[in-house]
């Protein structure tokens, strides 16, 4: 698993990536009420704004970490955004992304390096 | 960060885990460890502990009654002893510049307004009233829920008897409480005004109650918005009448075309004739359809796909009692009261629903 300086934790499943928040970030963002997926489908670039999620408190986005296809998104987000808060590491992955250069994965932090970051 | 001011209970507040936000100048709670929905719904159902020391405590002579009420569209010459009523102080061109509590106690008049404008409606109200004092040496704190009197009570058992807008002045482990049932979450509860080095002792007797939660300003702008008030800054603000804002009901009748004391107050001209008249705009409830909440400054539309605007959302979030996005508006006189308007939010048109406010219903012990 890598992370990024955004706090989003992102999987690497052959070529496609699986990207969602850290428990950090659930918790600093406070209930999670809404939640805006893009379509699958979707061609993205490095840091296009493509998640919006609304807290009690908020909105603020999640970027996309690569330049890349949207394979899947997880609508059930969509239906139940307390999951966000529930289980951010698991069940609450914001969407899949088919890496169009998997390099650009080795500009990112892993475990050790953003549990340093958050203190 | 050093010049935010810090408010009494600090050290109760860092214990029960609170993340602090700048608010006014003050270094204030938005939420403890709970978090701002559990708040929320803990203080519907029990009882929840807010400090809300920021605001700013005021007392007048009780003969200053008079001068008040060429501030105020208020009868506080009328207001009997141990009662308390929502006041505002309106400009010369009708418009609010400030909302706020005012009690007639036996010795004096006690009055409560907001945080932000407590410098100004301290200035303001001296141009025009000899002994005006700002209240410096005590916290505030509103206990509020349908638990709130069984907790209060426990410490100050004569609460029971007061109803809502009762104020008192009480005795408790040698200090004296002012005490009033009001509140501004819509539910039953106390505001409590107590010396600030009695504070620490009061709040904790209070939190170590099964019924009480410390509740942050996060659920109390939630809270307040369910409850369909209006929060000034958001929904009140010195070009927005409160014909407008839709509060006739705090123009008091001896004040009103053909009461008593008719007029006399700043901006009377107009707001006694968008009483008679209508106004150009009012405030709305909307019911956001979806999910996604609309936030204060979303523009109103009267379409989904061009029309015009027809005014903009004062304040908005999610309603966690609710369990739906709610928001209130500005909205054009002319709008009909079933149409539905397009909120525009990250560039794309989402329908809101017009409701009557409040969105949540008080349960007040009148």
């Amino acid at each position: 698993m890598k992370f990024t300086e955004e706090h989003e934790w992102l999987r690497v499943e052959d070529d496609v990536v699986v990207v969602g928040i850290t428990e950090h970030a659930a918790s600093a963002l406070g209930d999670v009420v809404f939640v805006e997926l893009p379509e699958a489908g979707t061609t993205v670039s490095k840091d296009d704004e493509i998640v919006v999620i609304e807290s009690v408190k908020a909105a603020s986005d999640i970027m996309a970490p690569i330049d890349g296809e949207i394979t899947e998104v997880n609508d059930a987000l969509a239906d139940n955004p307390g999951m966000v808060n529930e289980d951010p590491l698991g069940a609450a992955w914001f969407f899949k992304i088919k890496a169009s250069d998997l390099s650009q994965m080795d500009d990112y932090m892993d475990e050790a390096a953003y549990k340093d970051m958050i203190g | 960060m050093s010049d935010l001011k810090q408010l009494p209970l600090r050290a109760v507040h860092e214990a029960h885990g609170a993340k602090f936000v700048p608010f006014a100048g003050y270094d204030m709670p938005v939420q403890y460890a709970a978090g701002v929905m559990s708040e929320h719904l803990h203080t519907r159902e029990k009882a929840g502990l807010f400090d809300v020391s920021h605001m700013g405590q005021v007392l007048l002579p009780l003969g200053a009654d008079a001068a008040l009420e060429t501030l105020v569209p208020v009868d506080v010459i009328g207001l009997n002893e141990g009662r308390q009523r929502y006041g505002l102080f309106t400009s010369d061109a009708g418009g609010v510049l400030d909302d706020l509590m005012i009690a007639r106690r036996a010795g004096d008049l006690f009055l409560v307004v907001n945080a932000a404008r407590k410098a100004h409606d301290i200035a303001h109200m001296r141009g025009t009233i000899d002994g005006v004092q700002e209240v410096t040496d005590r916290a505030l704190l509103a206990l509020q829920g349908p638990l709130a009197v069984t907790a209060l009570e426990r410490l100050v058992p004569s609460v029971a008897q007061m109803k809502f807008m009762d104020v008192a002045q009480v005795a408790w482990n040698g200090v004296e409480l002012w005490i009033s049932r009001s509140g501004y979450t819509g539910e039953d509860g106390f505001e409590i005004s107590v010396p600030s080095d009695a504070a620490e002792g009061f709040a904790t007797a209070l939190l170590e109650m099964d019924e009480v939660l410390p509740i942050g300003l996060g659920a109390r702008d939630s809270l307040r918005m369910e409850a369909g008030m209006p929060l000034y800054g958001n929904d009140l603000a010195e070009e927005i009448s409160p014909i407008e804002a839709g509060l006739t009901w705090a123009i008091s009748k001896a004040r009103r075309t053909g009461g008593a004391r008719e007029g006399g107050f700043p901006g009377a001209d107009r707001i006694l004739d968008e009483m008679e008249n209508g106004a150009p705009r009012r405030r709305v409830g909307l019911r956001p359809e979806g999910r996604a909440p609309m936030r204060a400054g979303v523009p109103l539309f009267d379409a989904a796909e061009g029309g015009a605007q027809v005014g903009t959302v004062t304040s908005g979030g999610f309603g966690p009692s609710i369990g739906a996005p709610i928001a209130m508006g500005l909205i054009d006189s002319s709008v009909a009261a079933d149409a539905t308007l397009y909120g525009e939010v990250r560039g794309k048109r989402l329908p809101a629903v017009q409701t009557e406010l409040p969105f949540n219903k008080p349960d007040y012990k009148r």
